[in-house]
């Protein structure tokens, strides 16, 4: 779960973290309270979107007038925000964040992340701020620091100094900034985080450190024991139908394509789309049904799936383990009749009572197709779409 | 012979009398496996499915002599869990468990390290030696005794690999479902490497999937260590970035983890990998072939 930047900010402020002086503006009328509480110009505004890549989108602007943050607030809030990181629709900004404007030095990178390799958690900075750390690590590895922190002692302060130096900071910089990375560790894990990104971290001309821009995004795992985190989730930010889904706990991902997917398990649901593709087709969503598969569950599946205006024909793909297929196929069965499917369904059930369950799909008297093997369920579907589509042209 | 498991594994299940505790031991039984009791705090010295219910992990195998444990119980209570089975001798053990936060993670495999345990999962469907010994929600009848042993970060298409190999006559030594989780325990390869020690072993296929890079690790310990044949099927060439796709681990992040690097690590090494998930006991045969 991802938090805003204006969300993040405010954590590592009640956990003593200096941050830029800074308000929310969630309408119009905010702008006069925000600068009356900032007491000077220039401020800087950002569009507060889950998305990277804003200042080159339009979402982030410098405002030297009261006029300016006036106009600039009306045109973003209520618009939506395209960046080169989020979908072609991009994303609806109902909050800006307003901040001082700095006097700024230096511009750093420094974050936290889960080390799948190493299995600890580490810490990645460089002197090269403000640039997307991937590229620099591509084009100028040499200026990558990391550390990775035993968590049986957790961060020591030697390898605060080892970056604090590493980023060439100086003097009393060194000491303020092993205490703030130590904060910031205690927050990451406290707060159950998966990544902590401070991209740039700025050195102002008076030589304060602070965290100009801050992304935080929330161990979903961890949600039961994170209540607090879990109500600044912003739901707005995330696919209508995906949000939709996720209050149903179905594990769906919207895509672009025409070939609805409902498939038993997390691993065979990505094979099934990347099966549609090698068939000739696309894949209109990832569906994780779970290993129940129940009138319920299919029934609800199917309603998601259905949601997409671009679906042209579903595939359903259940390897039944414990649960016998026969059964799954009288949940398909009824769930079909219950949602009032019009497109083509085709179905590839194998493993316990395989034949049984795709004799009841066959003489259901419905538009299910029963598919004698995954390839076969594939190119059925695929086939069935660009006849649906055709259909519908006519 | 097999890897980990085999017909005189002496297992317990954690999370016993619960739901889940109590329909997979059912099955495990059913299966033939030596299954010697449970534990769920609080319900010590009763029964269930016949079998005793002891208070601790450590009451358990000091009574049972069990080596081997299957773990269902809520994500909250996994971590301390797999501790408690570690510090108990166990040396198998199987967490079935999803949705463990991953900073519990991190400590439970600190805490490992100077442990012998070896642990499954979480996130996982287990491991079963086809004819000796289930530990986990697979279904046994598609598995056969015989020769190919599976690694796979994915239930469902461990079903998939087993029961093409399965039908092909090949038959499984014994399938590892290593689960879907960043952070767990036994990875590739400390599978790879117990495949390539085990004799029944004649070949192996590597299941994998977006994000991390378990796979190209996989792939330079092929080329350095595995002599035995090699296929591969890896989840996820459509998986759009930064989204996680089900499991907690299968995300592209940063342009990192993606399925096209995988394949081409692991072709590189002479590993066969199917195009498609259909493909995967065609693919073994190829790679016994190739070896021929």
């Amino acid at each position: 779960m991802n938090l805003h930047e204006y969300q993040a900010k405010a954590i590592l402020r009640e956990l003593g973290v200096p941050t830029p002086k800074g308000g929310v503006i969630r309408q119009p009328a905010d702008c006069e309270t925000a600068l009356t509480e900032l007491g000077s110009l220039p401020v800087v505004v950002k569009a507060q979107i889950h998305a990277g890549g804003r200042g080159k989108a339009g979402g982030v602007k410098l405002c030297r007038h009261a006029d300016e943050l006036h106009a600039f607030a009306a045109s973003l809030l209520g618009s939506r925000l395209t960046t080169y990181q989020n979908a072609p629709d991009g994303q609806p900004v109902n909050t800006l964040l307003v901040e001082e404007g700095l006097p700024i030095a230096r511009e750093l990178y420094l974050s936290m992340t889960i080390d799948r390799a190493a299995e600890r958690i580490g810490i990645v900075a460089s002197a090269a701020g403000g640039m997307e750390i991937e590229e620099v690590a591509r084009t100028s590895p040499q200026k990558i620091l990391k550390e990775w922190v035993n968590p049986v002692t957790g961060l020591m302060d030697y390898q605060g100094r080892n970056l604090a130096f590493g980023l060439g900071l100086s003097g009393e910089q060194i000491g303020v900034f092993v205490k703030m990375l130590k904060t910031l560790y205690r927050v990451f894990l406290d707060k159950d985080l998966s990544l902590l990104e401070i991209n740039p971290l700025v050195v102002t001309e008076d030589g304060r450190i602070l965290p100009l821009d801050c992304k935080m995004s929330v161990d979903d795992n961890a949600l039961y024991r994170q209540k607090a985190l879990a109500e600044l989730a912003d739901m707005s930010q995330i696919d209508a139908k995906e949000a939709e889904a996720h209050t149903h706990n179905v594990n769906y991902i919207a895509l672009n394509g025409s070939i609805g997917c409902m498939v038993n398990g997390a691993g065979l649901a990505m094979a099934t789309m990347d099966l549609i593709q090698l068939s000739g087709g696309t894949p209109a969503n990832f569906l994780d049904v779970g290993g129940g598969a129940t009138a319920q569950s299919v029934a609800q599946a199917f309603q998601i799936i259905l949601a997409d205006a671009n679906v042209k024909s579903v595939l359903i793909n259940i390897f039944g383990g414990i649960v016998r297929c026969d059964l799954i196929a009288e949940g398909i069965i009824q769930a079909v009749k219950e949602v009032g499917v019009s497109v083509p369904v085709v179905v590839r059930l194998e493993g316990t009572n395989a034949a049984a369950g795709r004799e009841l799909l066959a003489s259901s008297g419905l538009a299910i197709l029963a598919a004698n093997d995954l390839t076969e369920a594939a190119r059925l579907a695929v086939e069935k779409a660009q006849g649906f589509a055709q259909g519908a042209a006519q | 012979m097999s890897i980990l498991i085999h017909k005189n594994t002496r297992v317990i299940c954690q999370g016993f009398t619960g739901k889940q505790g109590t329909f997979h031991s059912e099955q495990a039984l059913a299966y033939g496996t030596q299954m010697v009791g449970g534990v769920t705090p609080g319900k010590g010295g009763q029964s269930h499915l016949g079998l005793p219910v002891f208070n601790t992990v450590k009451d358990a195998v000091r009574q049972t002599g069990a080596d081997a444990t299957m773990i269902y119980v809520p994500a909250a209570f996994a971590a301390d869990g797999i501790l408690e089975a570690a510090d108990a001798g166990m040396g198998v053990i199987a967490c079935i468990t999803e949705g463990i936060p991953v900073r519990d993670m991190v400590n439970v495999k600190a805490a490992l390290r100077a442990n012998g345990a070896s642990l499954i999962g979480p996130n996982c469907p287990g491991l079963i030696t086809p004819g000796e010994c289930k530990i986990g929600i697979m279904p046994g009848f598609i598995h056969q005794p015989g020769k190919v042993g599976i690694v796979s970060r994915s239930g469902t298409l461990t079903y998939e690999a087993v029961w093409q190999t399965t039908r092909l006559g090949l038959g499984q030594s014994t399938c590892v479902g290593i689960g879907g989780d960043p952070i767990k325990g036994m990875d590739f390869i400390d599978c790879l490497a117990l495949f390539e020690a085990d004799p029944q072993t004649e070949a192996i296929i590597l299941v994998g999937e977006i994000g991390g890079h378990a796979e190209e690790a996989a792939a330079e310990y092929i080329a350095a260590q595995v002599s035995k044949p090699v296929a591969a099927y890896i989840a996820g060439i459509t998986a759009p970035p930064g989204k996680r796709m089900g499991h907690a681990g299968a995300i592209i992040a940063g342009g990192s983890g993606k399925a096209v690097d995988k394949i081409a690590a692991l072709e590189k090494v002479g590993v066969v990998v199917a195009k498609s998930p259909a493909q995967l006991g065609e693919a073994c045969q190829e790679a016994i072939r190739r070896k021929g």
